[in-house]
């Protein structure tokens, strides 16, 4: 499904009649996010962070599908949407100090960057063992169902995840008990270095479902309005008890897998310059100057409110100190168990590691 | 009062959390309509219906992974793994996700979950029906592991397993299912966890165990009194996070330990108790602390009663470490 023309028109028979309003959005939200994404690259090729992993070319895949979800639907996240976690008013500063793990980091300096969270924003924890999350995603919606709640869940994940054990689970866990879940399947063509189609024999992802019996949808995830789309008709099947729908989201991860790799060992400089000019910014903004809403101006203008935002933050969570030493003993349980304890008063008490090269 | 065993007294605990609290549900294979293969969920699909009784697809990960899933909206699920040794598979879901989200959340999100598999030989299972992976989940930061040995303690700490805000394995003794019948309230009542249990007082030599192991120590214990030998009986009941003083204590007292566990030797939970005890209680050590425990091969099949440390080897370490 494509619905933004290569003009910047959309086809009027596929058009889901957002407002201009909200297209203006959508463009801002994916090129903040680009911005973002952009500094933090830098900021670890400086050494000031520990790593990056980013969504350059995928901005329409995550901003379109976390818009078309409602505030009271969760995202489950892999671990390259934080995009959805600001388009639903995360703060900046937060994600920033989450990055550096200063002692305003939410999970105090515990987790590496990119591994973020929010109960407040209805947005579960990135953790890295792929495709563990997905039953947590049926779980939950499954605990809605059962509550009689109007909630739905939206998982993300990449193509690689496709091939792993808990992917089956929850795809047939989610259509046996029909479970309001929506897999938002990002297949950026790689997997780190494995292209999709080493991935797996099948000729499409989406094509998986059928055999759970799920309904299934392939659309251009380079193309917001087309994944807002898809995402809404799959979020309006779960709502009316239509159970879950497994949306291929078909895009191209622009950058590295994350900071420590390098994509050119595994892939043409051709095949990524034919992606560049499919790139999801380009796409809608062209619409938007269509529409005489957007222009040059008003792009640069944006995109250096966006850096001063962020330059901003990173300012302040250079400023901030580390976490407090001992908040590495707290949270492995509710209360902490004496052993812990103990662990705890040893290792404050104890010789301090020498302070590490900062160059 | 009621006479139970173990199966009894663990459906009665799951009935009384299901009455108590609708957040609480069971899933896992066959526990529905067949009321599980050991029969433990029996009737509680007719009571609580399909809907908090679920009988699910054949995967661990699925089980797991999904309650947790439900136990991060707040419910309070507890799984079925039909047999310890098929755990595996959710391994992942436990170690990697039900043990860290509340680290990794700093405490914003945590997983209220229960996790109950049969555990340990001695039924003819062979190398699939008969493992003791307890350590595996010790080792684990962020688990609770529960493994209790009678009827009474087994529906007190399920319960208070289920009300407990973290994730608990709850390793249940299928060798004694059936074999251990006692007084248990109708009523639910809990038993607290991180509490061991003297079960027979000694001033000798300090026995612990847990599960089916701990009927065998006893059996020991007695068996050596005959000899003058009189030993101490702890029963550990919570495995994790540990009473350690109780332990401690007793070996003060006895300058001696033995530990029995199914498990193989190397890495189990025996070689951590011993060292514990070791690095607190050195100077009352009058002989070397001692583990009596499974081999260090898979569990076999024929020779299963040579495998599991039974009253006939415990016997004799326990006199070795008196008289040594």
């Amino acid at each position: 499904m494509h619905i933004i023309r290569e003009d910047g028109s959309l086809d009027p028979r596929l058009d889901p009649g957002l407002s201009i309003d909200q297209v203006v959005a959508l463009y801002k939200a994916m090129t903040r996010t680009r911005v973002i994404d952009d500094r933090l690259q830098r900021l670890q090729r400086q050494g000031r962070i520990a790593f990056h992993v980013g969504s350059l070319g995928e901005e329409a895949a995550i901003i379109g599908s976390a818009a078309a979800l409602r505030d009271r639907d969760w995202i489950v996240p892999c671990y390259r949407e934080v995009g959805a976690l600001l388009w639903r008013g995360y703060p900046l500063q937060r994600y920033v100090d989450h990055m550096f793990g200063n002692a305003d980091d939410p999970v105090v300096g515990r987790q590496m960057p990119d591994h973020t969270f929010s109960r407040e924003h209805r947005y579960l924890c990135v953790s890295a063992p792929i495709g563990t999350q997905l039953p947590h995603a049926v779980g939950l919606g499954w605990a809605a169902k059962k509550r009689g709640l109007d909630e739905c869940v939206g998982v993300f994940f990449g193509d690689g995840a496709t091939s792993s054990n808990d992917f089956h689970a929850a795809m047939n866990f989610a259509t046996v008990y029909q479970t309001p879940t929506l897999f938002l399947c990002r297949n950026n063509g790689y997997a780190i270095s494995l292209p999709t189609d080493r991935q797996t024999a099948t000729r499409t992802l989406a094509e998986k479902a059928t055999a759970y019996n799920m309904s299934a949808l392939r659309v251009d995830g380079n193309d917001v309005l087309a994944v807002w789309r898809a995402v809404r008709e799959a979020l309006q099947r779960a709502r009316e008890g239509g159970g879950p729908t497994f949306v291929e989201l078909m895009t191209y991860r622009l950058g590295g897998h994350s900071t420590s790799d390098d994509p050119r060992i595994y892939r043409s400089k051709e095949e990524v310059e034919s992606w560049r000019r499919a790139d999801p910014l380009v796409r809608v903004r062209k619409h938007l100057e269509q529409r005489d809403v957007w222009d040059d101006d008003i792009d640069a203008d944006w995109r250096s409110a966006c850096e001063a935002e962020v330059k901003d933050c990173v300012r302040r969570a250079e400023e901030k100190p580390a976490p407090e030493l001992r908040e590495m003993f707290t949270d492995v349980y509710k209360d902490q168990p004496p052993h812990l304890a103990e662990q705890e008063s040893r290792c404050l008490a104890g010789p301090r590691a020498p302070e590490e090269d900062q160059d | 009062m009621p006479e139970m065993n173990l199966v009894q007294a663990i459906n009665s605990g799951l009935r009384g959390a299901m009455r108590e609290n609708d957040d609480v549900l069971v899933l896992g294979e066959d526990v529905g309509r067949l009321g599980g293969v050991f029969r433990v969920t029996q009737g509680l699909q007719e009571e609580f219906g399909a809907d908090r009784v679920i009988d699910t697809p054949l995967s661990e990960s699925g089980i797991i992974g999904t309650a947790i899933g439900m136990a991060l909206h707040g419910m309070r699920p507890v799984s079925e793994i039909q047999f310890a040794d098929f755990i595996y598979p959710g391994f992942d879901q436990l170690v990697s996700e039900a043990a860290k989200y509340r680290y990794r959340t700093a405490g914003e999100f945590q997983v209220p979950l229960v996790v109950r598999t049969p555990y340990g030989g001695g039924i003819r299972g062979g190398q699939y029906h008969s493992q003791s992976p307890e350590a595996l989940f010790i080792h684990t930061s962020g688990l609770k592991v529960v493994c209790p040995s009678n009827p009474y303690d087994a529906k007190g700490l399920l319960i208070e397993a289920i009300r407990d805000d973290d994730p608990v394995i709850f390793f249940e003794p299928k060798r004694v299912y059936r074999a251990v019948k006692m007084e248990v309230p109708e009523e639910p009542y809990v038993v607290p966890l991180s509490e061991a249990k003297i079960v027979r007082a000694g001033e000798q030599v300090t026995c612990v165990a847990w599960g089916a192991m701990l009927y065998e120590a006893f059996s020991a214990a007695e068996e050596v009194a005959k000899q003058g030998i009189d030993v101490e009986v702890i029963d550990l009941r919570t495995l994790w996070p540990l009473d350690v003083e109780t332990i401690v204590s007793s070996v003060k007292k006895t300058g001696r330990l033995v530990v029995v566990h199914e498990a193989p030797q190397t890495c189990g939970f025996g070689g951590e108790l011993v060292a514990l005890v070791t690095e607190r209680a050195f100077l009352y050590l009058e002989a070397p602390p001692c583990r009596v425990t499974g081999w260090d091969t898979p569990f076999p099949q024929t020779h299963e009663q040579e495998y599991l440390p039974l009253a006939h080897r415990i016997i004799p370490a326990v006199i070795e470490t008196a008289r040594y």
